[in-house]
């Protein structure tokens, strides 16, 4: 079994109309045995800013810790808040700093331009390569379901209540069909003056 | 280690051993859904290996009889020998019994033939679409070694995973509040079955070019082309 789905989980991010959201699943496990159901793997990283980060569960937490430091340390020189797409380029950069022993991650990343309020989603392989499409990005242990879900109902220029329909669907029932995704999940849409975070109850089996 | 510095192909201990692979992933996808009084079957035309493509144009839908359709997906070599022991079985039953068999005999009759190569398996993943003696819809799926479901609807082959989880959520109405669950038609069955495929074939790339689907009802199997992109 791949060290990429050890501990399982699946994040998903969609762009809506004037607005982002990005999901996951709350389940943390050691392959087939689920320890808990409470596993943050989204992290606020700014105001408009998110990153999942599906994957090896001790990575997640270790990407996480090391961007904020790197984050703060921006935020203190540049006394701003940053870019999502410079965010995604110091990611990236974390990453590849890991080449050739890198961390077990796919991070996702969702946000809105702090000053255009652009609508922005990116992902990742473990190495650091971003791929910045229009639509959504997938990560984790479903990302052939996600696929298919995204693929059929994602449609441009959703409006946030729309987004947030879109959104779980697709989450919820992807990890339907994924062992080691699921037990909950966690909703976020994020707009230009409100951040939404709702809690999904899933089937737990 | 060789003398002249060339690669040598022998082995440490300098035994060659030949491999022989028998099994071939040749991609394609299929989709099943019964209703009260029809059964759908669908699968895409694309016969590929790798990278390279095959055919655009392989059926892969096999009409076994007036009420019965056999879908099947991966190893092309296994589905063609399947499907022709399968009508000479079926042949058989029909010269003994002096009657067509029925799709739930089918059904039985694959899950049967599967096993009996329980350990040098057809590897290839079945579904079986047709009406029963009642003339409801009913589908059958299948792994590769004879396990066999009856279910409502179902999606098999190289995008099954693509394709599985939005049936779930289109026709089974899984988690979803303030919907009853209807039997659905044949004309939102159609129209799903379409935007699946087309989805599918956005990211799998064994699946594509186009789909055939056939429609099984009471008045007899009706065949229909829908064209997908054939890149």
């Amino acid at each position: 079994m791949s060290i990429m789905s050890y501990n399982g989980g699946a994040i998903v991010a969609m762009k809506g109309k004037n607005c982002v959201a990005i999901a996951a699943d709350k389940r943390f496990g050691i392959q087939a045995q689920t320890l808990a159901l409470d596993f943050q793997k989204i992290f606020e990283m700014g105001p408009h800013l998110f990153i999942g980060l599906p994957g090896l569960a001790t990575d997640t937490q270790t990407v996480h810790q090391r961007l904020k430091f790197r984050l703060n340390l921006y935020e203190l020189k540049e006394n701003r808040h940053i870019n999502p797409k410079t965010f995604a380029a110091m990611v990236s950069n974390l990453l590849y700093e890991r080449r050739f022993g890198p961390y077990f991650i796919e991070p996702i990343i969702a946000g809105l331009d702090p000053k255009t309020f652009e609508p922005y989603v990116c992902n990742m392989d473990l190495i650091g390569c971003p791929n910045e499409p229009e639509d959504f990005v997938v990560g984790g242990t479903c990302t052939e379901q996600l696929y298919g879900m995204c693929e059929t109902l994602w449609e441009p220029d959703l409006e946030p209540d729309d987004l947030f329909e879109t959104i779980s669907q697709a989450l919820i029932s992807a990890v339907d069909r994924d062992a080691i995704s699921g037990w909950g999940a966690v909703v976020h849409i994020i707009e230009k003056d409100k951040i939404t975070t709702k809690s999904l109850k899933t089937r737990m089996d | 280690m060789s003398l002249n510095g060339l690669a040598d192909c022998r082995t440490y201990e300098g035994t060659k051993i030949p491999s022989f692979v028998p099994y071939a992933d040749n991609g394609g996808s299929v989709i099943a859904i019964a209703g009260d009084d029809f059964a759908l079957l669908a699968s895409d035309t694309r016969l590929s290996s790798g990278f390279s493509i095959y055919t655009r144009e392989q059926r892969k839908l096999f009409r076994l009889s007036d009420t019965t359709v056999l879908g099947c997906s991966g190893c092309w070599c296994d589905t063609l020998t399947l499907a022709r022991i399968l009508e000479a079985r079926m042949q058989m039953y029909l010269h003994e019994h002096q009657k067509p068999m029925s799709t739930p005999a089918v059904a039985q009759m694959l899950s049967t033939m599967l096993y009996y190569k329980r350990f040098f398996p057809y590897y290839v993943s079945n579904v079986l679409a047709g009406l029963d003696e009642e003339g409801k819809g009913c589908v059958y799926c299948y792994d590769p070694v004879g396990h066999c479901q009856k279910v409502a609807f179902n999606a098999k082959g190289s995008a099954g995973a693509l394709l599985q989880p939005l049936l779930d959520n289109q026709i089974g109405y899984e988690n979803m509040d303030n919907v009853t669950s209807e039997p659905i038609h044949i004309e939102k069955a159609m129209a799903l079955l379409k935007d699946a495929f087309i989805s599918a074939a956005e990211r799998d790339i064994y699946t594509g070019d186009s789909i055939f689907i056939n429609i099984i009802t009471k008045d007899g199997i009706q065949e229909e082309k829908f064209t997908l992109r054939r890149d």
